[in-house]
């Protein structure tokens, strides 16, 4: 039986399976995020050096991962819109775009409420930090020009480049900072080579997987909204029950 | 007919944007004029010590070159764009890569240079040494070429946009971090007695990657823009 591959690449049945597929997301993501809390805060023991202050990465950590992860997926899904020219790639680049500004936002503000215990400031000019303000930076831009551009045409494929060029110019942006910052003063504070309690890993990974499943839900949820902002004008569109009625 | 060839063409891209710059004179004093003017301010606004002077020069020179090549990468496309010479360029059957690569040289030539041959005089208002503003001035040498030729693309992008000043600036400058951080450590390693080949290796090693990739990318970018 020949599978079509590209059945979901177009909009209008996609549309219809990311509803299908948001509350699966959604649900499990709000029950791994409520086994998360409840690991993190009840059951993982208090750390021997830095107190209740440590739990404060439960979404430090996953948040940070994300923004990461995220800008490399949005920047994929941005070169497939440029090369194939597949107008559902570039809706869900557009989408991707404010979740990850969300994480990296939520990765330096957590980061900041810790450091302020741990470290004694909310800000270390740290490689880590530095990278994280300007991949918010990058993301911002890539909102910004999208944003400014009237065409979703040209918005769309003038934000591909962007991301694309910003993805290419991140390696050198980290290593840079990192070298940086090595010159100016030496790693602050380093995570000595302590193995994890079980506990506090089941923790960090049930977040973790709970902020994926949120990502997933939030972006598909969105990417819906343009489908419908952007093909408003179609009769698939207006036959719709959700619109009709 | 004699064939044209590439360095010809570039030659004559070039020479044009030069002529042209050169015709409105105004435009390339302006933003020399900041370039000066904003290093100025530094002393006023942070006190006339020469040890902490001393200190930031490097930092408040590259800050204040990043900001001027800001200003003046709007016009890089704009006038072109508008009288539709941009046009003509792309129907061209030559490559676009290389027209491109021609108005960044031509760029660099009108706002990046003027600032690199500045930069030594503005460096004794920091009473830095003849050393320093030695490595300064290859390190802006090397540097300010990269800010004129990523700022391409974000000019290409903006093209024609409503508030593309300010977006610009938001597209480009933190590409342009590394050039900083190079540029300004480079000036750094001669006051703690380090080695500076390093951060010129990692300059020029930008440089010529910019050199490869940006005129393509540009192209690329005004040709998404001018659809």
């Amino acid at each position: 039986m020949a599978i079509n591959w590209f059945k979901y690449s177009a909009p209008t049945t996609f549309y219809g399976l990311a509803g299908k597929m948001i509350p699966w997301f959604a649900f499990s993501a709000a029950i791994l995020f409520a086994i998360g809390l409840y690991i993190g805060f009840f059951v993982a023991p208090t750390d021997a050096q830095q107190g209740e202050f440590y739990r404060i990465m439960f979404i430090h950590v996953p948040a940070s991962i994300l923004s990461m992860f995220l800008y490399l997926i949005m920047a994929g899904y941005a070169a497939l819109g440029l090369i194939f020219n597949t107008r559902l790639s570039a809706m869900m680049a557009t989408a991707i775009a404010p979740t990850g500004a969300l994480f990296a936002l939520i990765s330096l503000w957590t980061g900041a409420l810790w450091g302020k215990p741990m470290w004694g400031t909310w800000w270390l000019w740290d490689a880590r930090l530095t990278s994280e303000l300007i991949l918010l930076f990058l993301y911002l831009g890539f909102i910004a020009l999208h944003a400014s551009i009237d065409d979703p045409r040209r918005a769309d494929r003038a934000a591909a480049l962007l991301a694309i060029v910003g993805s290419v110019n991140v390696p050198i942006i980290y290593f840079s900072v990192k070298w940086w910052n090595t010159l100016h003063q030496g790693s602050t504070i380093k995570f000595s080579g302590t193995t994890m309690h079980i506990a506090m890993q089941q923790a960090m990974f049930t977040m973790l997987a709970a902020c994926w499943l949120y990502a997933i839900a939030v972006v598909l949820a969105r990417v819906r909204s343009i489908i419908l902002e952007r093909e408003r004008n179609t009769t698939w569109i207006a036959d719709l029950p959700e619109v009709k009625q | 007919m004699k064939k044209s060839t590439m360095l010809d063409l570039l030659v004559l891209v070039i020479r044009r944007d030069l002529v042209l710059a050169m015709r409105r004179r105004a435009d390339v004093l302006a933003t020399l004029i900041f370039f000066v003017m904003v290093v100025s301010l530094f002393p006023l606004g942070v006190g006339p010590e020469l040890d902490m002077l001393r200190k930031m020069a490097a930092g408040v020179l590259w800050v204040a070159a990043l900001l001027a090549s800001m200003l003046s990468l709007g016009r890089l496309f704009s006038a072109d764009y508008l009288d539709g010479t941009l046009e003509q360029m792309m129907l061209a059957p030559q490559s676009l890569s290389m027209l491109v690569l021609g108005k960044m040289t031509a760029h660099w030539m009108v706002s990046g240079l003027p600032l690199v041959l500045l930069a030594p005089v503005l460096g004794l208002q920091f009473d830095m040494s003849a050393r320093a503003l030695g490595v300064l001035i290859v390190g802006l040498l090397l540097g300010t070429p990269i800010l004129s030729m990523v700022g391409a693309i974000g000019a290409a992008l903006t093209l024609g946009l409503r508030g593309g000043g300010v977006l610009l600036s938001l597209l480009v400058l933190p590409l342009c971090i590394p050039v900083l951080i190079f540029g300004t450590g480079a000036v750094e390693a001669v006051s703690s007695g380090l080695s500076v080949a390093s951060h010129l290796s990692l300059l020029g090693a930008l440089l010529v990657l910019a050199l490869v990739f940006t005129p393509w990318v540009t192209a690329q970018a005004l040709r998404i823009s001018m659809e």
